[in-house]
């Protein structure tokens, strides 16, 4: 039975122990006189057997379901003879798939080597006996459940305390959740990150100033090595984020001021919406925008005034990632604008102060910690921005300052060597999660310190 | 005294000048939001000004007959039979009864450059369901080529290059003049899966795969979100373990999303083996990704909630768990419910990740189920803006459109749900 049919069952044998299980508890209350009698009402005794019978099934299953391909293609590969052992991860997946497509009839048995062959059938057998285990040990385990949670309706068992405490820890477990992913994250990107390091030397990639990870077809080509410096990376980053940030601060701290200070509240009703539809346009739209319309018109703008533009320049995807943070910049302004006491406002207004007065030489330099902390996540922001600098900025690693030449990014890089076929194991890929780990703690870093800044200005007025 | 008077004369005098300046700082700010909402112009004008094109299909309506004899073909239900016949012979020989003059071998190969390049398969595909049909004549309304469609559409851009002989050119005129050739509404974009042919591609596929997705996210992401919001406001002890916690709520609702590419590639992909570009992988990277923005927003709506409800209701004999269910929850609902579409458009417009997981594939069929290779509504759109071909253009602004059209009805959606249901204690 596949997963799906056994999830079905489940479905349906729940709301089966939940209606036994409040028939029963009915039965037990009766010669006590009434439900009242009981220590739970009805329900509680119900819900709990619909717990016991769907929640351990439905672990067993999961955890099934994730590793049971694992598991037989581990066992396949060990049944093959000893001298067809395939070496290395990139040969396992291509005879693994060889295999599968035997099994499935894709292939002709007889266009593959015998032991292909075999272990075809092998795979098979394996896949049918273990989905006839995993049903019969789901369905064991369901009605099992409920038969237990059946025999403890009794009168002097607080079902509901039960129920709650289950209830508590699946909020709990949740809650957990984002640990998990925060540890999946850290897990996965490190070992990656570790496994590179040891073709590649840390201090190569972090000091080295050129980058082009193409691996050797033949061991004794030209150039085999690759390179992974990641400074070119760096700092065509940062030439983007600094363009996208010289638009984006300006812009939305002014539209912020302008907002909270000066509009009119029928003004900031039409202007706050929109701003936030800005906000809310997907990235690749923004791409599509950046490569499409805006690199061209840049190109033909410098070559007006006698420039040359590469037709993916920087400051296309520097432009348009900085009109994709203004909401995010003008948000956090705000925010922290109107947290300024209004008693220091007035006060200057008071002495006499204009209200551009008041807001350059009072409110600013109150609101100055915050801006700066909003500033930073900005700044991550644009640092991790993938999707427009994926359609608007080149590949080729330059290390250069000049917005507009073609410059290349981190993420640019991680999406390039993932997307498509990918080698095994190589230096190549393994270097993408290398890249990833050192944006997960560029970013991390960013974020800690803004919102440290900003918690503790939010302090400083509370 | 005169010092005062000479004090209050300053102040006077510089009052002309501070007054500009006030007047030039209130011209800053209206000049960046001039700027914010100008790019926002621009953008939806460009993409419309691109895209409202590929809406527009253009076809050519032949009277085609079915000649067996000229496509070598005696019984259409013979598939050898259909593999070595000849479609596109008759869709030739009809265009070349509307066009008089046309003999040489190299004239009749311009002819049919004029049809799409699935025209014959649209014979092929009526003679196989209708054998019957063999040596009859019947009306086709085929695409046109790629090349024709953006000589119709765009022969007045000079940002399109016509890649049709002066030969074709003269003969798309004449045939529209005729009516042979004419522009109607592109059903076939919400009708069909990606294709070479920008005249045959369609957003189905895309749509159908971005509605698999959502659907995973939302199961996975909106019960899971509001549960830990409910743990984190209601019931967690103030702790280590709630401070680290909300620690990394806060940090990953700002780790970039194509982190989270890297970690449904690493986990999902590779520790469980599940197969790359499916809807069920997808789903689960962006529930991941969304579910802090869902978290955050449930806390705020459950904060909101007064206490004196909850003292009510622990004042007549509620557990806290009765409390929460009966009576937070349900008045938390509309704010999380707002919260939690916004977070889904979100994921709905996140292309980063997917690219990673392989839902960039080229896929022609729409999927059917949610562990069916499939392809979503962005990733469709990066794909086809970064093709070469002219048609894939307006296509992929098409997309754009249809997608802003979905992300702007569910924000629109969220603000009616929060004017409508939420209540101002």
């Amino acid at each position: 039975m596949q997963t799906a049919h056994l999830l079905l069952l489940i479905l349906v044998l729940t709301p089966v122990a939940y209606s036994l299980a409040l028939m029963r508890s009915r039965a037990v209350a009766e010669p006590l006189g009434g439900i009242r009698n009981l220590k739970a009402l009805p329900f509680y005794y119900a819900a709990r057997a619909a717990l016991w019978c769907a929640i351990p099934a439905l672990i067993v299953l999961g955890v099934w379901a994730a590793f049971e391909g694992r598991v037989i293609q581990a066992l396949v590969i060990a049944s093959l003879p000893q001298d067809a052992w395939p070496e290395g991860a990139g040969r396992a997946s291509l005879m693994l798939s060889q295999i599968s497509n035997v099994a499935a009839g894709k292939l002709d048995a007889t266009m593959v080597p015998d032991y292909i062959a075999a272990a075809s059938s092998v795979l098979e057998d394996l896949r049918d006996r273990s989905e006839n285990f995993k049903a019969t040990l789901v369905i064991l385990i369901a009605i099992l459940g409920a038969a237990f949670a059946w025999t403890r309706v009794a009168a002097h068992i607080n079902a509901r305390e039960n129920v709650e405490r289950a209830l508590r820890w699946t909020f709990f477990f949740c809650a957990a959740v984002a640990v998990l992913t925060t540890a999946g994250i850290v897990f996965s990107v490190l070992f990656e990150t570790l496994r590179f390091f040891e073709r590649v030397p840390i201090s190569d990639f972090l000091f080295s100033t050129s980058w082009s990870p193409q691996t050797a077809l033949r061991a004794d080509q030209v150039g085999s090595e690759g390179a992974f410096g990641v400074i070119p990376l760096f700092t065509g980053t940062l030439l983007i984020s600094a363009i996208a940030l010289l638009v984006a601060v300006p812009t939305g701290l002014l539209s912020a001021v302008y907002l909270s200070e000066y509009a009119s509240k029928r003004a900031r009703s039409v202007i706050k919406p929109l701003m936030e539809l800005l906000a809310g346009i997907p990235t690749v739209v923004y791409g599509f925008f950046a490569a499409l319309t805006v690199a061209p018109f840049i190109r033909d703008l410098a070559s007006m005034v006698g420039l040359e533009a590469s037709s993916q320049s920087a400051l296309a995807a520097g432009l348009v990632m900085g009109i994709m943070i203004i909401p995010f910049v003008s948000s956090l302004s705000d925010d922290v604008i109107n947290a300024v006491p209004q008693a220091m406002r007035d006060g200057s207004l008071a002495l006499g102060a204009t209200q551009s007065e008041t807001m350059k030489k009072v409110i600013f330099p109150a609101a100055l910690p915050g801006i700066m902390g909003g500033i930073l996540l900005a700044a991550s922001r644009a640092i991790g921005e993938t999707m427009i600098v994926v359609m608007a900025a080149g590949l080729a690693a330059n290390l250069t300052a000049n917005p507009l030449e073609s410059v290349t990014t981190v993420t640019v890089q991680i999406a390039s060597l993932l997307v498509g076929d990918q080698e095994f194991d190589s230096a190549k890929t393994l270097s993408a999660f290398a890249l990833g780990a050192l944006l997960f703690i560029v970013t991390l870093a960013l974020n800690v310190v803004a919102l440290k800044i900003v918690r503790k200005y939010r302090e400083q007025y509370d | 005294m005169t010092e005062q008077r000479s004090q209050a004369e300053i102040v006077r005098q510089s009052l002309k000048k501070r007054y500009r300046k006030e007047r030039r700082f209130r011209l800053y700010g209206m000049v960046a939001i001039f700027i914010a909402l100008a790019s926002l112009f621009i953008l939806f004008a460009d993409i419309i000004n691109k895209g409202h094109t590929g809406f527009i299909k253009t076809t050519i309506t032949l009277d085609v007959s079915l000649d067996g004899e000229q496509m070598y073909l005696t019984d259409p239900t013979d598939a050898e039979q259909r593999s070595m016949a000849d479609f596109s012979a008759p869709i030739i020989a009809a265009l070349e009864e509307l066009i008089p003059g046309t003999e040489t071998g190299a004239q009749r190969r311009e002819l049919k450059g004029l049809v799409g390049n699935y025209a014959p398969n649209e014979i092929s595909d009526l003679l196989r369901a209708n054998p019957e049909l063999l040596n009859t004549t019947q009306t086709f309304e085929f695409q046109a080529h790629d090349q024709v469609s953006v000589y119709v559409k765009h022969a007045d851009d000079p940002k399109y290059s016509i890649r049709l002989s002066e030969q074709q050119q003269e003969w798309v005129d004449y045939l529209q003049g005729q009516g042979v050739i004419d522009t109607s509404f592109n059903d076939t974009l919400f009708q069909r899966g990606d294709s070479r042919d920008p005249g045959n591609a369609g957003i189905l596929g895309a749509i159908v795969g971005s509605l698999l997705t959502m659907l995973v996210t939302l199961v996975i992401s909106f019960p899971m979100g509001i549960a830990a919001a409910v743990y984190l406001e209601e019931f967690a002890p103030q702790n280590k373990i709630t401070d680290f916690i909300e620690v990394n709520i806060n940090n990953l609702a700002a780790v970039p999303s194509i982190i989270f590419g890297l970690l449904g590639l690493a986990v999902f992909i590779g520790l469980f083996g599940m197969p790359r570009s499916i809807p069920v992988v997808g789903g689960l990277v962006l529930a991941l990704m969304t579910l802090p923005t869902i978290i955050i927003s449930s806390r705020a709506a459950i904060k909101s909630v007064p206490p004196s409800i909850r003292e009510a209701a622990e004042g007549i004999g509620a557990s806290k768990m009765q409390v929460v269910l009966h009576h937070v929850i349900p008045l938390a609902m509309p704010g999380m419910l707002t919260g939690s579409i916004i977070g889904m458009a979100q994921a709905l417009g996140e292309t980063a990740p997917l690219l990673l997981i392989g839902m960039v594939a080229f896929i022609v069929d729409v999927p059917e189920g949610f562990f069916d290779s499939a392809t979503v509504l962005p990733v469709q759109i990066y794909l086809w803006a970064s093709s070469s071909e002219q048609g894939f253009i307006e296509l992929a602004s098409a997309g754009i459109m249809v997608l802003l059209t979905f992300m702007i009805s569910m924000n629109a959606l969220a603000i009616w749900l929060r004017k409508r249901l939420e209540r101002r204690w």
